[in-house]
């Protein structure tokens, strides 16, 4: 059967009109829930309720009124962005979109009747749900660390008052002290995120207590964009940093939170500033939800729906996907992909083929912006990488400052596309 | 795929078949692989442990710079490939492999070569497993092979399809804002078809600069490009 765009649209019209295509159990209008309002939640609800023209009832719930980026968080730390530039409302998604934006927690998912509790008491029926909360921490990964130590040692790894929390822990360092780092273990939100942390923070050191010394512990043997962060470090802020990898005993790591000490291979160090970033894993909803393997969430790479239910969808961080890394842009990616396939279930509007990509961009120092990025499509197995990119090292000052400038730009673009 | 497509109509059905039947293949087969390593194994190690023995261990190999290994004595041939930038990638190994002594004619690899393409193939997704994982360092090699949809015969005929373009769509405005605004990067709506149209075919042919974009237009076809700019030509928000 050979196609033309008109003879195609009519057919899908024809057949449309014949059996309307609605697979909403027993009630009116088909419901997508969608738990988790960031660059995976945020942006599966807006492509849905956009596109599918009201056919389609969006509930997003998310417990935070202000939602403050993950992304660009560094760049508060480092001066170059205010608190208020990384916080994003719900309020268009709820006016422009007509989503039904509930700002509560969800505690649990009841996957044979398909309903979600809140922590107020409600039960939401669902269709199709969408879970996309992000990251929790694996107490104990640090020895010596848990949740309830992270306002002694933030994590600053879920933005918002931690963020803010390590920054004036930052401002209040003594002159010539000494700011001390956690790294994560692989697989973790964000690859070159503690890096670009690194920097900001030496950033702010090396104009205001240009004697304070960085140390990073690191379990892991390397990292993304390494050879491009050494450069920038060397070029910028030479012997204020030292990295501890692997090899050195990084992983090897004990912290004591009442003493500000941190041990690293036995070597006790006192802190001024010690930021735990631990171990990851699925934020709890999905684990709640029973879709988890392990730390995280398997899915499939064509539409993102769990292995363990085809009605349950988990984007982002919490979910176990293949080759993309844990990133705002990966989930802005994988949404876009899910609300195509989650609309073509419920209304049978057309499914296209899974396409995703990422960058990554970091600022290692004033204007001088590197980045790492992928194209990804879904196989059998999983979602791989087929191509990148990557800065090269010794690139000119300007190529530098245009790439911050993209990032500048990019972050515009993905908080438009994720809160309209 | 399958299960969205089992309550479409046979229309949709056909477009969801040949989406699902142009998913990207990963680069060979593991287990296979894993099998034909054995020819390998009495002179090379891998996994988690792996030293040089007779020959350099294959722990993260892809990405490596050839005759990098400290501690490893090279031939004179490979340590010369190494110093002129040879870098041991999915490509340059399947060259190396089918044809050692063709590939570096003073290799200590006392190996005949692997003549059979998928052998190699597969031999490779074995020893990739050793390497970087993407997720953690998004710079890492692939570890698959991209798809060309010029081959699915529904898509090609969608000429200028503005409903397939504004699915397209959604990876331009990760960046790109759909309000026109154009700080740090450019605004792309409201283009003349056949400027968007020319634009993009200078990016997929690496002649703009701009990785990003060149990565992002390198793997539009010609009808995708199409229905971008018929999309973006004159879009309401």
């Amino acid at each position: 059967m050979k196609l033309n765009r008109r003879s195609f649209v009519g057919a899908v019209a024809a057949t449309t009109l014949a059996a309307p295509m609605v697979r909403a159990a027993g009630h009116g209008k088909p419901r997508v829930v969608v738990v988790g309002g960031g660059a995976g939640g945020a942006t599966a609800a807006r492509y849905i309720a956009k596109d599918s023209d009201g056919a389609i009832d969006v509930t997003l719930i998310e417990p935070t009124r202000t939602y403050y980026t993950c992304f660009f968080s560094n760049l508060y730390i480092g001066g170059f962005k205010s608190v208020s530039d990384i916080g994003h409302t719900y309020g268009t998604l709820a006016s422009e979109y007509g989503i039904n934006v509930v700002h509560d927690w969800a505690v649990g998912v009841d996957r044979d009747a398909k309903t979600v509790t809140l922590a107020g008491g409600a039960t939401i029926g669902y269709d199709k749900l969408i879970l996309s909360p992000g990251i929790d921490f694996i107490d104990g990964s640090v020895a010596g660390w848990d949740i309830s130590a992270q306002n002694a040692m933030p994590h600053a790894y879920k933005a918002g008052s931690q963020s803010e929390l390590l920054k004036a822990q930052l401002m209040a360092m003594p002159e010539g002290g000494t700011y001390m780092m956690v790294a994560p273990p692989n697989p973790y939100r964000c690859p070159p995120g503690p890096y670009e942390r690194v920097s900001m923070v030496a950033h702010y050191l090396k104009n205001n207590n240009p004697t304070a010394k960085i140390i990073v512990a690191d379990p892991k043997a390397k990292f993304s964009k390494q050879g491009l962060f050494e450069e920038g470090w060397n070029n910028h802020y030479a012997g204020m940093i030292d990295w501890i990898g692997e090899e050195f005993g990084g992983g090897n790591v004990e912290v004591d939170p009442g003493a500000m000490t941190v041990s690293i291979d036995g070597e006790v160090t006192k802190a001024d500033v010690c930021n735990v970033i631990p171990a990851m894993k699925a934020g709890r909803i999905a684990e709640i939800a029973g879709v988890t393997d392990g730390n995280w969430a398997p899915v499939n790479a064509v539409d993102m729906s769990t292995k363990a239910d085809p009605d349950v969808y988990v984007l982002g961080d919490a979910s176990q996907q293949g080759d993309m890394p844990k990133s705002g842009f990966s989930a802005n990616s994988q949404a876009k992909v899910c609300a195509n396939a989650v609309r073509g279930a419920l209304t049978g509007s057309r499914v296209f083929p899974a396409k995703f990509a990422n960058t990554c961009w970091s600022l290692i120092e004033t204007n001088d912006g590197v980045k790492v990025g992928a194209t990804y499509e879904a196989t059998d197995e999983k979602i791989a990488k087929v191509d990148g990119f990557i800065s090269a090292t010794g690139e000119s000052a300007e190529v530098r400052k245009a790439t911050y400038e993209e990032s500048e730009g990019w972050y515009t673009g993905i908080t438009s596309d994720m809160f309209g | 795929m399958r299960r969205v497509c089992s309550s479409l109509s046979a229309v949709v059905l056909g477009l969801c078949l040949s989406a699902a039947s142009a998913h990207a293949t990963e680069t060979g087969d593991v287990a296979k692989g894993e099998a034909l390593f054995n020819d390998c194994k009495g002179c090379h190690m891998v996994g988690e442990g792996a030293k040089n023995r007779v020959g350099p261990h294959l722990n993260m190999l892809f990405g490596r710079k050839a005759a990098s290994l400290e501690g490893f004595r090279y031939s004179k041939s490979l340590a010369r490939a190494g110093a002129n930038g040879l870098e041991w990638h999915a490509d340059t190994l399947s060259q190396y492999i089918e044809n050692p002594r063709s590939f570096a004619s003073g290799t200590r690899m006392s190996y005949r070569g692997m003549k059979d393409e998928a052998d190699r193939v597969n031999l490779l997704a074995y020893l990739r497993t050793f390497s970087d994982d993407p997720s953690n360092i998004p710079e890492a090699d692939p570890t698959a092979t991209g798809t060309d949809h010029t081959v699915d015969p529904e898509i090609l005929a969608l000429e200028g399809d503005v409903e397939y373009g504004e699915y397209l769509s959604s990876e331009c405005t990760t960046c790109h804002q759909t309000s026109g605004g154009d700080d740090g990067i450019p605004s792309i709506v409201f283009w003349p078809e056949e400027d968007f149209v020319t634009a993009m075919h200078a990016y997929k042919d690496k002649v703009r600069p701009n990785p990003v974009m060149q990565m992002i237009a390198g793997r539009l076809n010609n009808e995708e490009i199409a229905a971008l700019a018929a999309y973006f030509k004159d879009l309401e928000e």
